[in-house]
């Protein structure tokens, strides 16, 4: 079989297959950017709006505003580990470039999530809790979080030839995965100061639907930011390895 | 597989091997602690579970990055890998030969640092046999590690960050078996079963990442 059948065969196995496709996805990623980009400014202003026009707590006062960019900070930066890990189960498995570049380009991202949940945590933790950090489960496990991002990044960058990096991410990226459910369970298993769960609940979320609405289109509006900028990062990868493919190419050649 | 046990602990007691670098590395480590919080007797039984926890944490990582490094250098890494043993198996054995010659010698070092640190004899006990259980886990998390790095020329301290955070769970659970025997209402076995579990899930997924990171790095 000859290599233009095979890719042929592939691509029209399925959407996902073709993606698959370098060309193909930077084809995608041209079209899905600027509607993503636009999708995320709008969510973000009807989500901004809602946040705070939304009525102050009885309890924390205006300081449950904190809330609406703290809590999806904290998803996000799980959601982005978990991206990651899907990209690196493609990397070990099929040995594909893109998966790499995807898993390569989450990882910063990912990062400025984790921080931006522990910074807002922290800002949020000093008036409700009187402290600014507490070595609980929750705040605990996503520093770890935190410092197995950095690590990941730190690994990308430490390999002279980008594609060498691809299995050792992976790897490392696998390892870190148990944390995930750690991270998620710690405020039920260890019953410290973080509260627990109080949206993804079984029965009905715990919140009253004037702080939910807000927090969930919130939700949505940096899950449509982390596509975008890691659909954007991810081209620029794409663009980088083959600036370098042809330099290389003319190094050879002279 | 007895005979790469034999080699790796042959090689580990040659001169610069780095099998007794260890112990005292972990003795410069408790010697600096006393330095540093003041020689208030109290206060260093206290703190001396946690001193002898990190000081193992630390000593068992900085071999870390010889593990395979050197076994690529001279190509004997090529070897192990090529050879019809299954490559997990080699990879377990390596790992549990690094915790040998690493952190065995802490777990018996420990009971003269625990008196040095005024340790009660039933710390002493509990620091012991939650250190024999726990550091083989810092050994096989470390060989997925040391085989991510491999290719590194200066993957030391990138090791040490990389491996840190995935051992911090080990010292959790070790350190709250401790307490646990130490204080009343606090259980031991619990956190101690938990740690055994960890070095156990672990000794199947370290060697399980370091095969499959190095089956294909063969150059």
């Amino acid at each position: 079989m000859t290599m233009t059948s095979e890719t042929a065969i592939r691509s029209n196995a399925s959407n996902l297959w073709g993606l698959a496709n370098p060309t193909r996805f930077m084809g995608f990623a041209n079209r899905a950017i600027p509607v993503l980009g636009i999708a995320t400014m709008l969510l973000f202003a009807i989500g901004l709006y809602l946040s705070f026009t939304a009525p102050e707590d009885y309890q924390q006062g205006y300081t449950v505003l904190i809330m609406f960019i703290h809590v999806p900070a904290a998803w996000l930066a799980m959601m982005t580990y978990s991206v990651m890990s899907i990209s690196a189960l493609g990397s070990i498995v099929w040995r594909h470039p893109l998966a790499d570049v995807s898993l390569r380009t989450a990882a910063p991202l990912g990062a400025v999530f984790t921080f931006l949940a522990l910074a807002t945590g922290s800002l949020w933790g000093k008036p409700m809790w009187g402290t600014w950090w507490e070595w609980d489960a929750r705040m605990t496990s996503v520093l770890i979080l935190f410092i197995i991002y950095l690590g990941i990044i730190a690994l990308s960058k430490a390999f002279d030839e980008p594609s060498e990096a691809a299995q050792p991410l992976a790897i490392m990226t696998l390892v870190g995965v148990p944390l995930l459910p750690i991270i998620k369970f710690s405020v039920d298993w260890w019953n410290t100061l973080h509260q627990p769960a109080s949206v993804s609940r079984f029965d009905r979320p715990a919140m009253g639907p004037e702080f939910l609405y807000p927090l969930l289109i919130m939700a949505l509006a940096y899950m449509a930011l982390f596509f975008t900028l890691h659909f954007m990062s991810m081209r620029n990868e794409v663009l980088a390895r083959r600036i370098r493919a042809m330099k290389m190419k003319q190094a050879r050649r002279k | 597989m007895l005979a790469l046990l034999k080699r790796e602990i042959r090689i580990a007691w040659r001169a610069g091997g780095g099998a007794l670098t260890g112990v005292l590395f972990f003795l410069a480590v408790v010697t600096v602690f006393p330095f540093a919080v003041g020689p208030d007797t109290k206060l260093l039984s206290h703190l001396a579970p946690a001193i002898l926890w990190i000081g193992a944490l630390l000593a068992s990582l900085l071999g870390l990055d010889r593990m395979f490094a050197q076994e690529r250098e001279d190509g004997s890494l090529d070897m192990l890998v090529m050879q019809g043993h299954p490559l997990m198996l080699v990879f377990f054995m390596k790992a549990f030969a690094h915790w040998l010659m690493s952190g065995l010698p802490l777990v018996l070092a420990t009971p003269l640092f625990g008196i040095m640190l005024n340790l009660s004899p039933l710390g002493i006990g509990a620091t012991m046999i939650t250190l024999l259980a726990g550091t083989p886990a810092i050994s096989f998390i470390g060989a997925a590690g040391a085989s991510v790095a491999v290719k590194l020329p200066r993957g030391g301290m990138l090791i040490s960050v990389l491996v840190l955070p995935l051992v911090i769970p080990v010292l959790v659970f070790g350190i709250a078996a401790i307490t646990g025997a130490l204080t009343d209402p606090a259980p031991f076995t619990t956190p101690f079963l938990f740690l055994c579990a960890i070095t156990l899930f672990t000794s199947v997924l370290g060697p399980l990442a370091a095969s499959v990171m190095l089956r294909h790095s063969a150059d």
